[in-house]
């Protein structure tokens, strides 16, 4: 275990690496040129070079390129590549090509909501899957188990924009209430956690939905693994409660797998998150990304979604490290 | 806490003979009502993906028009009067409507009631005849948002077009692009996967550091990126697809942007692609220790007869469960796509894109619900028969739960995608 984590730091370099290298490849490849989609209506040919000139895309985009003509090898010390990837060592992601706001200082307005959005649906997954999910595996074949296992499949299959436009058509059609972020802007938690809460509240919920039932269907069936052990049987003819049977015994030896599932599970909930945050007009990353996308804003794009990337495979690495925390016969096998 | 598994009995029991398979079958599916309701759906999805063009009333793409004819022209018109008074119709300014084959719009000033009717100004087309009292006025209209009734089920949406044929013409872009997706990503995922897994070494490598690094994206930002950039206007791909092969670049099969949905499709595939591929290539590791292929390499078999012959039949059943439990997910990843508004071109009847209709949502919460509705409805229906359909399938394939009720667990993560 040791020796494959320890390969799974020492190869992290190399895959941020990579998809630094894809996602700035990706959009060096599209046609046309980025400067003439941003410069709009006084596009003369002295802006575009002004623009190129500006944002660096006068130079030439790898630090080797390969020429017929001797030398046929050229190494450019100025390369765009070699000059953001220096830029986002030091921190410094750039700056956005249609606000020329640094996506720094972007970000650091945006990932709170992220992850506000992200630890909420986590809690709220848990809270609704986890309780369901014991539920129905330590009364199965009864109508808490049918119902349970019913919500299951729905929640798992009723995707979650359709979900969220439901809700917020229900909220405005029957209770006349919107959620206060399509008035008034993000409101922080620090200065008004009621407001807060209520904005983030229903994007968390439909992400949270979606995720609960896998949780809902992974406790149930660990639960029913876990049930069959002789320790149960032995905690049972030893006279304990229904209660401390489950929730200390089984439970207990259940959650290893959920863990590592909820892990696996942050690269959907980040995707969820811009599709909520889009729904639901939350300015976080995933709006973020997903505006900078359609405007082609290269600069953003390549920055954000290496962000997202990083983010990703280090919860998935974190996982593991909690993987063999949590379950002592893994550390050392 | 006691629990009754019944575990049946039918080991003894011979082949059946047809007619006992067919009862078998029958109170097979009595014991999975909800396998059977999944099924239901997903032939449904299929039924009106396949002949969408021959059950649609109505052509998704037209805008729906409605010839109103009112008797009700009270005043003649000269030839130079503008004035006109109608008994009963409700005309405002802008409305174009026809009086014995001449064309009239309504102008400003807005329509003042009068004793006998309404009297409206009227913009007179080229030619100046007089029309009698008492001609006809025949209202040509676009019939945009109306309600669910018998000649339009689903009711129409803002641009006037029946929404029950948008969505039944969204299940046939579902499944073509689910379909495309699936076929093309596991073929290709499969491919790599066995060679990735056979070679071992540098092969392996490279191409497991590639999928490594195409998993380290979210699902939706990967495909959201790479729609971008190959769904380009003249991007490279794009135009490679447009002129090297013989898909067609304007309408196919009632889609109008043909071109633009299939490379949607692909993109898709792409993603699955990378999936199969790592998930092929573990089994592959473990296939290629067989004493037969062994055998086989000491027969003197070329690398790719054993591929071909020896590895790809063990892991043909592998591709067929991801293929079939990677369709709903592609199917879903489409309209995410679509509702972010980067997949399929506006106008397409696409349920995601339908979804996605700013107005459409606007006049939601104004209490016009039906063309968001229905395809979201749609949209969840089929996953929702693919996910039912899968439970009991995997309840009759394992023994241990067999006859229980007590499938449906397992698999946990599996049926989810990148939703």
């Amino acid at each position: 275990m040791r020796e494959y984590i320890l390969r799974r730091v020492l190869l992290l370099p190399f895959i941020m690496f990579g998809v630094a290298f894809m996602t700035f490849l990706a959009y060096r490849i599209i046609p046309g040129d980025a400067a003439i989609l941003h410069c709009q209506l006084e596009c003369t040919p002295d802006t575009v070079a002004a623009l190129r000139h500006e944002f660096g895309l006068d130079r030439p985009p790898l630090p080797l390129s390969v020429d017929t003509k001797p030398p046929f090898l050229e190494i450019h010390g100025d390369s765009q590549f070699g000059g953001w990837l220096g830029g986002v060592l030091r921190g410094d992601l750039g700056s956005s090509f249609s606000y020329r706001t640094p996506v720094t200082d972007e970000l650091g307005r945006r990932v709170p909501i992220t992850v506000e959005l992200l630890f909420l649906t986590v809690v709220l997954a848990l809270s609704i899957g986890l309780p369901i999910g014991v539920l129905s595996a330590i009364r199965p074949a009864t109508p808490v188990d049918w119902l349970s296992r019913f919500l299951s499949v729905l929640f798992l299959s009723v995707p979650s924009f359709y979900l969220g436009i439901l809700l917020i058509t229900f909220g405005v059609v029957w209770f006349n209430w919107s959620p206060p972020q399509f008035g008034t802007g993000y409101v922080p938690f620090y200065d008004n956690p009621w407001i807060n809460l209520q904005q983030f509240f229903f994007p968390a919920l439909v992400l949270a939905l979606g995720e609960s039932a896998v949780l809902m269907r992974l406790t149930r069936s660990a639960m029913l693994e876990v049930m069959r052990n002789d320790y149960i049987r032995t905690a049972w003819s030893k006279g304990l409660r229904e209660r401390a049977v489950v929730w200390r015994h089984a439970l207990k030896n259940a959650i290893i797998p959920i863990i590592t599932v909820i892990g696996l599970q942050i690269g959907g909930l980040l995707g969820g998150a811009v599709i909520v945050e889009s729904l639901y007009n939350l300015n976080g990353m995933g709006k973020y990304i997903l505006e900078a996308i359609i405007r082609r804003d290269i600069f953003v794009v390549q920055s954000v979604t290496l962000l997202f990337a990083v983010s990703y495979v280090v919860a998935n690495l974190f996982v593991d490290l909690t993987y063999a925390w949590l379950d002592p016969r893994i550390r050392y096998a | 806490m006691a629990r009754e598994v019944a575990l049946p009995l039918e080991i003894e029991e011979e082949r059946p003979e047809p007619r006992k398979r067919w009862k078998r079958l029958l109170s097979t599916a009595r014991k999975h009502p909800l396998g059977v309701f999944g099924l239901g759906c997903v032939s449904l999805l299929f039924f009106c993906g396949i002949f969408a063009d021959l059950i649609v009333p109505f052509d998704p793409e037209a805008t729906l028009r409605e010839r109103q004819t009112y008797g009700s022209l009270v005043k003649a018109i000269e030839p130079n009067d503008t004035r006109l008074t109608i008994a009963d119709a409700q005309l405002e300014v802008g409305t174009n409507f026809d009086i014995d084959g001449e064309r009239m719009s309504v102008v400003p000033p807005a329509p003042k009631v009068s004793g006998t009717g309404t009297i409206i100004n009227v913009q007179r087309a080229s030619s100046q005849s007089a029309h009698e009292a008492g001609a006809a006025l025949e209202l040509d209209t676009a019939i945009a948002n109306i309600k669910p009734s018998w000649s339009h089920p689903f009711g129409t949406d803002h641009n006037a077009k029946d929404v029950l044929s948008r969505v039944i013409f969204g299940a046939r872009i579902s499944l073509l692009i689910g379909l495309t997706a699936i076929i093309t990503g596991v073929t290709a995922g499969a491919f790599f996967g066995v060679i990735s897994g056979y070679f071992g070494k540098i092969v392996d490598t490279i191409i497991q550091r590639c999928v490594d690094i195409l998993l380290a994206f979210p699902a939706v930002v990967l495909l959201l990126a790479i729609i971008t950039v190959v769904g380009d206007e003249d991007s490279s791909v794009r135009r490679f697809l447009a002129n090297n092969t013989p898909l067609p670049k304007g309408e196919f099969l009632g889609i109008p942007t043909f071109l633009d949905v299939f490379i949607v499709a692909l993109v898709i595939g792409l993603a699955v692609a990378v999936f199969t591929t790592r998930v092929v290539r573990g089994a592959v590791l473990s296939i290629k220790e067989n004493v037969y292929v062994d055998a086989a390499r000491a027969m003197g078999a070329s690398d790719a007869r054993i591929m071909w012959r020896h590895i790809f039949p063990n892991v043909a059943a592998l591709v067929v469960i991801l293929g079939s439990v990677l369709l709903p997910v592609a199917i879903l990843a489409e309209a995410a796509i679509s509702f972010l508004g980067v997949g399929v071109p506006l106008g397409t009847p696409s349920w995601g894109a339908d979804l996605s209709d700013e107005k459409s949502r606007q006049n939601m919460l104004e209490g016009i619900w039906w063309p968001v509705f229905f395809p979201g409805l749609a949209l969840s229906l089929v996953v929702l028969g693919f996910n039912m359909l899968g439970d009991a399938f995997r309840d009759l394939s394992d023994p241990r739960l067999r006859g229980s009720g007590l499938g449906g667990g397992g698999g946990g993560g599996a049926g989810r995608g990148p939703i």
